[in-house]
């Protein structure tokens, strides 16, 4: 072999070796997409499927029988003798007979103490005031035998989805013997029946898992958003607006930049802090208010408002300006009749997403007490309430099975609003983005 | 409660702008000599007439708040006042729920309650009756004022930049209102534990009883099993979102078509949007567990709060940030550089590695600084997924704690405000800030240089 030889040789295996390095290098690069885009799907994919069977629920329907003697015996037709009757005797009398309606005992059998507690658990606890409730209604029912439709204890409807084993030893699952034999005679009766979970998006907190509802922590979300918007927008709008057309290149202005870009990194827990120690402790505000969580959201949000908004000011061309003051305007003038309403777009798409981002925030408000067990919907900004995120976060901790379903429901009904806002965002970028 | 004199105050505004418009359209002259318009006039009556009011307002309210309770406190009989400061609160609260009409549990004096509410009542009087007089003293003065020599233009558009510019001071004061609140909570805290323990000791229990022959709250504020435990939690964030997010933005940037990155690049980003409570909830629920699972077939015990769960999901969280900003420094790397590599043969990755990577180092190195400050500060993941127990071990399967799950855990909930345990979370407040803060000065910096640099 010649000397070329062996050098072309040489270079030959140099060139595969960096060619292999290359499509190694490559291979390393696609990995790393590979590997972001799989953690997104497990991510999206493992919520969606906790959360999808909590818009469904399971519904057991019964006849009540509304005895005169134990709700109004001496026909005052009083709403509050109604109220204050025994419904719970009402309501378990009621269940003691469904089981003689299926004709699963003999009429006069009498079930064990064990047995009545057994067949009450597959109910919601809730029943007797929901009966209750009915009733009050339509005073006219007292007396007749009713048929209802009521949501069953959380572990039948756990149950029917396949959620407890029923392979388990008996002393290890919530339901025994007995009552997994009731459940499946009810199914095969028809009486329980599985539909859309509209509590879910009808009522507050519970401390029961078929009970529990998102009504309270979305009106609390939206009171809070509200607030935010109504102090971030304006404020965030008018400091864009003298930073970029009026302020002056001084200190003051630099440090005010610096500050507006260091705010926008501070971790959201440390405004919280702020938030407890100014709002609350010096200012009073009420606690887990949205007024005050709010405020905090505002005072987050706005460095996000405040960059955009700027980046919005300055895509509008010096010759608009130029062409108004030419007819006269004045500085002002330029900026409020022309430069402000072509900016709007541009500032209203960097304000929802800001918006979003307080949607979605939690930590601040924890400190501002938007965490407490809170039943009633609020009505207004000083009512204690409880924002959405801070609902998932409450609800993961809950040892009941069922919670876990509702909280995966309920961080899909969250990310649903993420994504409308943010689509919402994209679509007027798209609309109103003008290319000078 | 919203007297009349606001509504007043409102009503008479409203007219003044009609009022003054047509003093302004009668004089003619007025609108030809100072180049405003008829409107201009009308706000200048409009902004005379509320503001001077509504200011007087504004401050009367504050300072009879003020006064108002300093003089019920004072009125209390001294045989029913509480020695305590909070109790004195309590109890004065309870006095104006009852001064209000409502019903308090304790019993209040009567004295005090009927001194609260004479008070009030002279103290809303009063306040109503000079403000509607300012406002009409004002209005009748400025009213006359509207001729040639008044430019309403120019006065309000000094108002108007008056008010940016406060908007503007906002992001100031928010920064002031934060340096301040912890400062102040802070320099309490160490009057009762000395920094040296809080900075060195390892021990770290708020929430136990103190220990017997403890002196004050000595022994139980040692930080350093707390910052330990951040780090881990940051480290194994860091050793996913790293490397993750930085092939991510090389692969994004340098090889992929223009189609691909239109597509994966909003994906990659979907995971920025979503909310922290959500990442909580997969780390708690879903990463956790299946550790535990893992590492139990192996037949290591691993605690179902382990360090490494909360660290990886934040990982998955950081890894936009990372790509996003890499990528933005790496695109700013100039395309002569990448030309002239190519230019001495060198391969794509040659150039990446030899050239791209050590013009982009500091700007990159800033965006993982940025990136660990995230990790530092971010708090629903490790509250959710991280224990609350403060250990000092560098096991990613044993559970730590860190200083953002220590805040939330001394302050949610039930407290009085003045213990050395709410006051301690203030402290890592304080540590938290002053760590991101210097982080973030720094890194920013530098990314905003690096884009000058190439520009």
């Amino acid at each position: 072999m010649t000397n070329i030889d062996l050098l072309e040789n040489q270079r030959d295996k140099l060139i595969t070796k960096r060619y292999n390095k290359e499509k190694r290098f490559i291979l390393i690069g696609r990995l790393a997409i590979a590997l972001t885009i799989m953690f997104l799907t497990i991510l999206l994919g493992s919520i969606v499927l906790r959360g999808i069977s909590g818009f469904t629920t399971t519904t057991i329907t019964f006849n009540v029988t509304l005895d005169k003697k134990l709700i109004d015996p001496e026909s005052t037709n009083d709403k509050k003798v109604i109220s204050s009757a025994r419904w719970r005797k009402i309501t378990r009398d009621s269940i003691y007979n469904v089981l003689n309606d299926m004709s699963l005992v003999m009429n006069g059998e009498v079930l064990s103490k064990a047995e009545q507690k057994s067949l009450v658990r597959l109910f919601s606890r809730s029943s007797e005031y929901q009966i209750r409730d009915i009733v009050m209604d339509d005073i006219s029912l007292v007396g007749k035998t009713i048929e209802v439709t009521l949501p069953t204890a959380s572990e039948v409807d756990q149950f029917l989805k396949g959620k407890i084993d029923e392979n388990l030893p008996e002393d290890n699952r919530p339901l025994n013997n007995i009552q997994i034999s009731w459940i499946n005679h009810m199914v095969d009766n028809g009486m329980i029946n599985k539909t859309f979970n509209s509590n879910l998006f009808t009522k507050g907190d519970s401390r029961n898992a078929e009970d529990a509802g998102i009504l309270g922590a979305l009106m609390g979300s939206l009171l809070a958003l509200l607030v935010c918007l109504s102090i971030s927008f304006p404020l965030g709008v008018m400091a864009s607006i003298y930073l970029e057309e009026f302020a002056p290149k001084n200190k003051l202005t630099d440090m005010i930049e610096v500050n507006i870009n260091n705010l926008a990194a501070v971790p959201s827990i440390v405004f919280g802090l702020l938030g407890l120690a100014i709002f609350l402790n010096v200012f009073n505000l009420p606690r887990s208010s949205p007024l005050a969580g709010g405020l905090v959201l505002a005072l987050m949000t706005l460095p996000t408002i405040i960059i955009s908004s700027r980046a919005a000011i300055k895509a509008v061309p010096p010759s608009i300006r130029e062409a108004a003051m030419g007819l006269g305007a004045s500085k002002m003038q330029s900026v409020t009749h022309h430069v402000l309403p072509l900016a709007m777009p541009g500032m209203l798409t960097g304000t929802i997403i800001g918006m979003a981002q307080a949607l979605g925030e939690t930590a601040p408000l924890l400190m501002m007490g938007m965490v407490a067990f809170i039943v009633d919907v609020p009505q207004s900004i000083t009512d204690p309430s409880t924002v959405l995120p801070a609902q998932i976060f409450l609800w993961s901790d809950q040892p009941e099975r069922g919670f876990e379903e509702k909280t995966a429901a309920a961080i899909m009904v969250l990310l649903g609003f993420l994504l409308t806002m943010n689509a919402l965002a994209v679509f007027l970028r798209n609309k109103f983005e003008r290319k000078w | 409660m919203l007297d009349i004199s606001l509504y007043f105050i409102f009503l008479l505004g409203l007219s003044s702008y009609y009022i003054g418009k047509n003093r302004a359209k009668k004089n003619i002259n007025l609108i030809t000599e100072t180049g405003g318009l008829e409107s201009h006039y009308g706000l200048y009556l409009v902004i005379w007439t509320a503001l001077p009011a509504l200011i007087f307002y504004i401050t009367w309210s504050i300072i009879s708040n003020y006064l108002i309770k300093e003089a019920t406190l004072d009125s209390i009989p001294s045989d029913l006042l509480p020695e305590n400061l909070s109790m004195q609160k309590l109890f004065l609260d309870s006095i104006i729920v009852v001064a209000k009409g409502g019903n308090s549990l304790s019993k209040v004096p009567e004295i005090s309650v009927a001194f609260y509410q004479n008070f009030a009542f002279y103290s809303t009087l009063g306040k109503s009756i000079s403000t509607i007089s300012i406002s009409l003293i004002s209005f009748f003065i400025f009213y006359r004022k509207i001729d040639s020599t008044v430019r309403a233009k120019n006065f309000l558009e000094r108002i108007i930049l008056v008010f940016l510019f406060i908007s503007s001071i906002i992001a100031i004061m928010t920064t002031v209102g934060i340096i301040l609140s912890l400062v102040v909570e802070t320099s309490k805290f160490f009057q009762d534990v000395t920094i040296f323990e809080y900075f060195f000791g390892l021990l770290w229990s708020p929430q136990m009883a103190l220990r017997e022959g403890q002196v004050a709250a000595e022994g139980s504020f040692g930080a350093v099993p707390v910052f330990a435990g951040t780090f881990l939690i940051t480290l194994i964030a860091m050793a996913l979102a790293g490397p993750v997010g930085l092939f991510s933005a090389i692969y994004l940037s340098e090889y992929a078509s223009k189609n691909t990155r239109k597509i994966i690049k909003p994906t990659i980003e979907v995971l920025a949007g979503v909310p922290t409570v959500v990442y909580g909830f997969f780390a708690a629920l879903v990463v956790g567990p299946f550790i535990r699972r893992t590492s139990e077939s192996f037949g290591l015990a691993a605690s179902s709060e382990s360090a490494l769960a909360a660290g990886l999901v934040m990982g998955i969280m950081i890894i936009p940030f990372i790509s996003s900003l890499s990528d933005d420094v790496i695109n700013s790397v100039p395309q002569s550089l990448r030309e002239a590599s190519f230019g001495v043969g060198a391969t794509k990755s040659e150039t990446i590695k030899k050239v791209i990577i050590p013009a982009a180092l500091p700007g990159i190195v800033a965006a993982f600084m940025l990136a660990i400050s995230r990790a530092i500060g971010e708090t629903m993941i490790v509250v959710m997924a991280a224990g609350l127990s403060a250990k000092l071990t560098a096991n990613p399967l044993d559970s730590v704690t860190t200083v953002t799950v220590q805040i939330v855990t001394l302050l949610v909930g039930d407290h009085e405000f003045d213990s050395t345990k709410t006051m301690a979370a203030f402290a890592l407040g304080m540590t938290l800030f002053a760590i991101t803060l210097m982080l973030n000065i720094y890194a920013l910096r530098v990314v905003k240089k690096y884009r000058e640099k190439y520009d």
